[in-house]
Order: C-alpha cells, then structure tokens, then sequence
C-alpha cells in the first residue's frame, strides 16, 4: 500500500479519550478512565484496519472518537485532511455525510417503529441527497439491491427481517451518502455462524465495486478481523501493542500479548490444534481507572524483567509496515 | 472405557400456538467415562434444550416427549421431575454449567451461600464443613482470597470470576457429567481460554466427564475427543473430532467448515457462506431440514424421509442420501 499523505483517509494522532471520574456531593473530579491513552494509527484509502482487544480496551471509543461522537480529551483526528476534533457540530455533520457506522446489533439498532426503507432513506434525507421523491425511491430501491435485499421489502418493518437482513439493512443504511469511511463496529458478533460468511463477504463486495471506500473494523474475534483486514492494530487497556499486516500478525507476532491473544483463539482444525503453542495468561485485564505503571501488559507478560515497568514502551517500527510497544522484542 | 450416559430417540417438543416444535428430534449420543465430548450447532439447533432435557429441566409448554436418558443403569426419565430420586442426580451426579454468568447467579445471595446450598443439600454436610469446602473449591478454580471473597455478592466478581464461581459450583458434589453450556462464549478470548484449560484439567482430575456445548468449532476442535453436530433438532453428523473436521461427510458440517474464517487461512481466501436461514421449527416437513440450503441434493431428499444416522465409517455416523465421499476440503 501506497503510505504517502494523499491516500491517507483517516489520521490520528496521539489520540487520548479521557472519561471523568465524579465523586461526592460536589460531583468533583476524582479520577479518569483512561479509555484510549496515545493512539496513533493511519488509514489508507481502500485500506481496511482491524482494530481488536479484548472488552475495554478502547477500540470501541476509537470509532467513536473518530465519528465525533465523543470529544478526544487531545490528540489530533484527520480526515482526509481536516481536523475533526475542534470542529464544531454544525461543521461535524457535513464531515459526517462522508463517514458511517455499522452497529453490532441488529435488533437494537435499528427503529422498531420506521420501515426499512425509510431506516436506509432517512440519510439521504438529513444530508440532502435527493432532490425528490422519485430520486428518494430510486436510491432506497438500489441500496437494497446491492445489500443483496428484495427492493419489494422497503416498506416492511424490522421484525420482519431475519438477524442477517436486518444487519443488511444496516449496511444499507451507512452505504446511503457513498461514505468514503466506514466504522464497523462488531458488526457480525450477534450472528449466527452461518450467517457471518455472509456479511462478510458482502462487506469485501462493496469495498471491491465501490471506488473509495475504507473500513475500519472493530472486533473482538481474531481470526474475522485477520480475515477482513489488509492491516491489524491489536490493543491493550487503551494503547496499539502491535499494528502490521494482517498475514504477518498470524506469522509472526511479535508482542508478547498479541502471542498470547493468538494462541487463546483456538482453530477449528484438531491437527493444527495439535501443534500449536499455548500460552495462558494470569489474571484479568486490570481496571482502566488504575493501570499499571509503565506497560499496562506487565503484570501478566511471562516476558516481563523489571524494566518493564519504568516507563510506557512506544511503539517502534521494526520492520517496514510493523510496529510493536514492547521493549524486549 | 465403560459408557456413563446414553441417550436413546430423545424427544423433547414445545407446544406453541403456532404449532408443535420439535426442538429435540430423535436424538441418541452416549459419554463415555472420563471423556469430553462436543455439541456443536447453531442457535435453535436443539443443543441446550437437549442437556436440559437430560436434567429434566423442561416446564411447560415443553415436555419431554419420548426418548430414554440411560445414566449408570437408571432411565432418569422414569423419575418424577421434582422427585427426590432426580433431586439427588440433578446437581450432583450431573452438573451443568449455564451460559451467562450474570444471570445465573443469585444476585441477592452471597457467594458463599451459593456455594454451600449444594453442600449441604446434597452432601449433608454442616454449614462450618461446607464453608470450609467451598473456600477449597474457590482455590481450586483459581479465585484469589477465596476466604475473604466467599462473602463478596456476584456484582463484586468479573465475568470470569463469576464463571470461576459457576464451575466451582458445577463441581462441588463430584459430579460423574459435568455439562458446559456455551460456558466461555459471553467472556474474552484470553480468559475463555483460561477456564476451558481449567475445566479440562479439573474434570481430568475428577475423573468426570464433560460435555462441551458450543457453537464454536474451534473450542471443540481444541479439547473434544469426539463430537456431535445438531441441526434443526437433529444430530447430523457424528464422530471423532479428527473424522468431522479431517474427513466431514454431511454437507452442512462441511458448509460451517467452509464459511469461517480461520487464524491460520491462505491470505485471499473467500468464505462459502452456506445460503438462507436455518428453518423455523414449527411444523417441520417430514423431509431434511437443510435440503432447502444443501448443494448436494438429490432427487431422493425431497422424497424419502429424513434419512437415519448412518455409519460411513467407524465410528463416524451421517444423516444424509447424498454421497459426499468424494468431497475436497
């Protein structure tokens, strides 16, 4: 992939996304919950970025950083070129015409009380994309047909669906304004296996017939964002511990953690099973609201000597295209 | 090795208003001591409903409607439901494991007194004995400061702590079957990887046995010697882990092998997603419920019966007319 600033389509820089702790009558501030702490990451046009970790670890807040739904506590967000985070709202949704989510649930994110084609059409409108209503129905109509939808169900209503249409109706949803970003966000964890393939594969479609579109795809399943991703950042308590492509995560992992992250998802294959290395980790994810000092990976790293926890390991490149926070790699 | 548990022609069936459900159709397996075996489907597949059939923990509208549960020489389905004779197995000859550690676990009692409830219910111990024994059985399932934590409420535990408590509970009347019920799939790789390492070393211990309930083909792929795959009610297929995953013969085995991503895939792969939606239950047709999604079907499918469990080798049992011997992974 081309890494030179014009086919970058999202930069972010330093990125720290601080939740306030309030205690007592006077509601002050007693703590943050340090949900992302120094995120740096680029994505290229076309390119998709596998964000994973395990619960908490903040790749949830990244997208939505990056959607200006939250305000980054600092750091810098590019998109294509413009700085989003000190923009302000009015501003915000003009940007946002070019960016779209993909939720994890498809029953609760969608309304109950609105048709299909209205959920998928309602962006059209609040950004102005057609002129009228024949254009509205034409849109509506099209969307459905390249979410793989009978254009004949736009005035049914969500429960009608399956749990796979409705995530379909949901793609076609963030597909309605030609996005040039998309932030997928679990987007196939409350289906069925069976279903997955499904989403997935309509997902590489799109980015394949569409001219510019990037993802970045939130998961927690490993072996999904390896499948999707041309690159993965692997995160831990609200840091990138590793960021390279995705073939080289699986073939040569670097960052004790992320070894760790891929000999817990097991393969569905007993030979392979047989012969893989496994290494079990102690403990819990500590709290965000009081991470350990220098690498918040420490504590239960079986790689970890005492330097470990001096300072926070930055991540450094190793080789071209990989990057690791880790100072015994 | 010597059999522990057989089902024979299971039945369990819901009558709904809409019609009858069969949600456990003709279903047989058998456990072996000291073995652990996997259930695989997708949701509504019958697996849950299965186990708990076993247990006899069905209430209206279901019932068990046919069917034998052979368990060191007894047929449990003979008891009475809330009889003293299913009271003393229920628990404590056979234990199960649920799914969701939030809600399986009273919230308004401390763990501790859930802990020793079964204790003293069903091994007559005293409540200092059953105290002591359940600080012992904390230990063992890796819950640090068992002593001052035995008085902590569930809200006070981690997901995977509260599944460390349900395993100990599971446990703690030296159960000969120890049934896990999608045990791990609410928590984290890493600590789902954690506790399923744990589980199998402790039931190793016991010289238990453990039937693995999941979706995830991985999971079983990595700890079950033998497996069985449900759809729609049915076992389709059944086997060593080695014959399913090595040499699968059902078409849908071979679909869901097809359509997940795998950690260690060629770059480039492409999912085979198996098309359409599971069936809706009530009021099956007499014919094989994945004919509508299977690409191996013949003239016969559509004319004959669901064909029975039929042994293409060993051991290793289809439910299916087509031949699929020629198949290639």
């Amino acid at each position: 992939m081309n890494q030179n600033q014009d086919n970058v389509i999202l930069d972010v820089t330093d990125l720290k996304m601080y939740f306030p702790v309030m205690r007592g009558l006077l509601k002050r501030k007693v703590a943050d919950v340090k949900a992302v702490d120094g995120v740096t990451f680029k994505l290229m046009k076309d390119e998709t970025l596998g964000l994973v970790g395990e619960s908490g670890c903040g790749k949830t807040t990244i997208g939505r950083c990056v959607l200006g739904l939250y305000r980054a506590t600092s750091g810098k967000i590019l998109f294509q070129g413009k700085n989003i985070t000190t923009l302000p709202e009015r501003k915000l949704r003009e940007v946002r015409k070019d960016m779209a989510l993909i939720f994890q649930d498809p029953y609760s994110s969608l309304d109950p009380r609105q048709s299909a084609g209205s959920i998928v059409g309602e962006p059209l409108k609040i950004h102005q994309m057609v002129m009228n209503k024949g254009e509205y129905r034409d849109r509506v109509e099209q969307l459905f047909r390249i979410v793989g939808l009978d254009p004949s169900m736009t005035d049914r209503f969500p429960h009608e669906f399956s749990g796979g249409q409705r995530q379909r109706i949901g793609v076609a949803r963030a597909l309605a304004c030609d996005p040039s970003l998309i932030i997928c966000d679990e987007p196939i964890s409350a289906l069925d296996v069976s279903i997955q393939a499904q989403i997935i594969n309509l997902l590489e479609e799109l980015q394949s017939s569409v001219k510019e579109l990037s993802y970045l795809f939130i998961a927690h399943d490993l072996s999904v964002v390896r499948h999707i991703s041309d690159r993965v950042a692997v995160m831990y308590l609200g840091r990138i511990m590793e960021i390279c492509k995705s073939r080289v995560l699986y073939e040569n992992p670097l960052h004790p953690y992320t070894r760790a992250l891929l000999s817990a998802v097991p393969i569905a294959d007993p030979f392979v099973e047989e012969t893989r290395e496994r290494i079990i980790l102690k403990g819990e994810v500590p709290s965000p609201l009081n991470p350990p000092p220098g690498c918040p990976f420490h504590p239960r790293c079986f790689m970890a000597i005492p330097e470990c926890n001096q300072a926070v390991p930055p991540l450094r490149t190793i080789k071209e295209g990989h990057e690791v926070a880790c100072i015994r790699v | 090795m010597t059999e522990l548990l057989r089902v024979n022609n299971l039945v369990t069936q819901f009558k709904t208003e809409s019609g009858l459900v069969k949600a456990v159709n003709d279903v047989s397996y058998y456990i072996d001591e000291q073995e652990i075996i996997g259930l695989v489907g997708e949701s509504g597949c019958g697996k849950s409903v299965s186990q708990l059939s076993i247990m006899q923990l069905i209430n209206a509208p279901g019932e068990i409607a046919g069917g034998e549960v052979i368990f060191e020489g007894q047929n449990l389905l003979k008891y009475q439901q809330h009889g003293a004779e299913m009271r003393s197995i229920r628990g404590a000859r056979i234990a199960m494991i649920f799914q969701e550690p939030m809600t399986s676990l009273n919230p308004v009692l401390t763990i501790g007194q859930q802990l020793t409830e079964m204790l003293v219910l069903h091994l007559k111990m005293s409540s200092d004995a059953a105290h002591k024994k359940a600080i012992e059985l904390m230990g063992m399932v890796g819950i640090p400061a068992a002593e001052k934590r035995i008085d902590d409420y569930p809200h006070n535990f981690s997901g995977g702590m509260r599944q460390r408590v349900m395993i100990a509970m599971g446990l703690s009347c030296n159960p000969r079957i120890l049934i896990a019920d999608e045990p791990t799939t609410a928590l984290d790789v890493t600590t789902q990887a954690q506790l399923l390492e744990m589980m199998k070393d402790i039931v190793q211990r016991f010289r238990a046995s453990l039937v693995i309930v999941t979706h995830n083909l991985g999971v079983v792929a990595r700890y079950a010697k033998r497996i069985y795959i449900m759809y729609a009610g049915r076992i389709v297929e059944s086997g060593t882990t080695k014959d399913i995953f090595g040499t699968p013969r059902h078409p849908y085995t071979m679909g869901l092998l097809k359509c997940i991503p795998r950690l260690d895939e060629e770059e480039g792969r492409k999912l085979v997603p198996i098309e359409g939606l599971p069936p809706n239950l009530i009021n099956m047709p007499p014919t094989c419920a994945f004919l509508p999604r299977c690409s191996w079907k013949i003239e016969k499918c559509y004319k004959e019966p669901w064909p029975e469990l039929t042994p293409v080798n060993g051991n290793h049992f289809i439910r299916c007319y087509a031949d699929t011997k020629e198949a290639k992974r």
